[in-house]
């Protein structure tokens, strides 16, 4: 062999086992290091400051950091955190940085606004983003919708919701559901129908899978209440005319207050108890139910994206 | 145009062509073209706005790094390689050298831009599936760039003209940058007062504005652009262009070659 192609060939075989090696090196630097050293960290807190450094490319870095708050807060949700000190940062330099990327306001009403740990319970810090997006972005209703779904759930103020819907309502093209939600906080509507007109609209709204199945999720959950408070009144009903309470749901279907043995949303039966108590067989499916879980029921932490193929 | 320029023109369009590293950007560009379909699928929601925005700033960004890189050795290269004096002991004067650089480089960077618009707008449709009417602004988009191009070009060449290619890269690159904050240059301008007021105001009206020439973001959200901008803006980055090369061609006419 010709000592110029020796050359070649040791030169070729020592770049590849060092690539090798600084891969393999690189990933052991990854397993030793915190993460949180990593995620923590936001260099440049000032959204107007960040707005300068881009050099007009502001677009693109907007979407980077649309995306590293997205991750941000699915890391640290899957971790079981219950602190998202940055995330209420990231998504107002997105903003600034692209005042017309809506989904960015609507992430921060659906996961910056909510307590902990469904969110970073920083329901004015939302409030605020929503009010910037509405001045930015007029005309879009759903900016409105969010406003209010922030301020009836979260706030639960329910004049400043209806001001919000009512807003929403008058934008040209703006989803129906925004006219029907102003008139029925306006006639004090029953929390559980408003909150799943609400949700309906989130999910109809939304072209985001992970709010979409967030929307999905608190509707299922919407759906078993409303399923409890009815069969406990049909079971209500049944001891008021026996003067006992049901041993199962197949009495009261005897009995004709009742049709078909009842359901929960993901189609198990649910669970009649001794004192007409009625419940679901299992409650880890169901993270936002208030009604229709064990007495003293601690709901797992909740999952993250929980269904990204849809609802 | 006269024929002398175009036959500089036409040389310059070749040996810049030539240049391997321009080969290398284009590729890496259409790469980063590629490679924005991957982003905009972990970017949830907003595939296409990533799509959209990462393809034209990477046909900004790499086509700002050839002007300047290539434009400040238009003239240094030539004087270097003693190939200047060859070309003016013809009956060609400095001012067609300096404008038939200018088209070269200029042509150059049009052909280019075509060439990463084909892959932005392919990275597009692979996302999206088909085209709406609305994805027309990024032509304007595109178009606003080649502006953009030749007014950066026109810079670099001017400092070509009497500085090493360092030097000249260096003071390109940071009008690029104060181009870029232009529009705040006029804001402090109009805070001050006095002696500062009237220098501030000359500053920003003296230097390049490319901020009004980016519209990527808006064009990424489908917003229309109006006519009247396009006209002003078209009006403004051929008429600045035209002003600085007018100054590369009076340095050059009194530098001393000798």
């Amino acid at each position: 062999m010709k000592p110029s192609a020796r050359i070649r060939l040791t030169g070729s075989v020592l770049l590849g086992v060092c690539l090798v090696i600084s891969a393999f090196a690189l990933r052991h630097l990854d397993q030793i290091q915190s993460r949180a050293r990593f995620d923590e960290v936001l260099y440049f807190p000032s959204p107007s400051v960040v707005k300068r450094l881009s050099l007009g490319y502001d677009g693109l870095l907007a979407d980077v950091y649309w995306t590293r708050a997205v991750q941000y807060f699915g890391t640290k949700h899957v971790l079981g955190s219950y602190q998202y000190p940055l995330l209420g940062p990231l998504l107002e330099i997105t903003t600034v940085l692209d005042p017309h990327l809506t989904v960015a306001y609507e992430f921060g009403a659906n996961y910056l606004a909510p307590k902990p740990p469904y969110g970073a319970g920083m329901p004015q810090r939302a409030i605020q983003l929503a009010q910037y997006g509405i001045r930015n972005n007029p005309n879009d209703w759903r900016l409105y919708y969010n406003l209010g779904f922030i301020y009836y759930l979260e706030l639960k103020d329910y004049a400043k919701a209806t001001d919000a819907f009512a807003r929403g309502a008058k934008v040209p093209d703006a989803h129906p559901f925004l006219k029907v939600m102003a008139a029925q906080m306006a006639q004090h509507a029953g929390e559980l129908l408003m909150a799943k007109l609400l949700w309906t609209a989130a999910y109809q709204s939304t072209t985001d899978r992970d709010i979409r199945a967030n929307a999905a999720s608190h509707l299922r959950a919407l759906e078993v209440q409303e399923d409890v408070n009815n069969l406990e009144r049909l079971v209500s009903m049944y001891r008021e005319r026996t003067g006992h309470w049901p041993a199962s749901f197949s009495e009261l279907e005897a009995m004709g207050i009742l049709q078909g043995m009842p359901v929960d949303p993901l189609g198990q039966s649910y669970k009649l108890l001794p004192e007409g108590r009625v419940e679901v067989r299992e409650p880890d499916r169901f993270p936002f139910i208030e009604k229709g879980a064990p007495a003293g029921y601690i709901p797992p932490p909740p999952k993250f994206l929980p269904s990204r193929g849809g609802a | 145009m006269s024929v002398r320029i175009l036959h500089i023109a036409s040389n310059t369009f070749r040996e810049v062509v030539r240049d391997r590293v321009l080969y290398n950007l284009i590729a890496f560009t259409l790469l980063m073209s590629g490679a924005s379909i991957l982003v905009g699928q972990i970017s949830i929601g907003i595939e296409r706005l990533v799509v959209v925005n990462l393809g034209l700033t990477a046909v900004s960004l790499f086509g700002m790094v050839i002007a300047i890189f290539i434009g400040i050795g238009l003239v240094s290269k030539e004087i270097e390689k003693r190939t200047l004096y060859t070309v003016l002991s013809r009956p060609v004067g400095r001012w067609e050298f300096i404008v038939g650089k200018f088209f070269g480089l200029a042509g150059t960077l049009v052909v280019n831009t075509v060439f990463m618009a084909v892959g932005v707008f392919a990275a597009l449709l692979y996302v999206s599936g088909t085209f709406a009417w609305a994805d027309a602004w990024i032509l304007v988009a595109l178009y606003f760039i080649v502006l953009q191009f030749l007014m950066i070009t026109a810079i670099a060449l001017l400092f070509s003209t009497f500085s090493s290619p360092l030097l000249a890269a260096v003071f390109a690159f940071s009008l690029f940058v104060i181009g870029s904050f232009a529009e705040d240059l006029r804001g402090f301008a109009a805070m001050a007062h006095g002696v500062s007021r009237i220098l501030a105001t000359g500053a920003a009206y003296l230097v390049p504005n490319f901020s009004s020439l980016n519209i990527i973001t808006s064009v990424a959200h489908q917003q229309p652009v109006a006519g009247e901008f396009i006209a002003s803006n078209s009006l403004y980055a051929l008429v600045y262009t035209a002003m600085v090369l007018c100054g590369a061609v009076l340095i050059f006419e009194c530098r001393n070659l000798k």
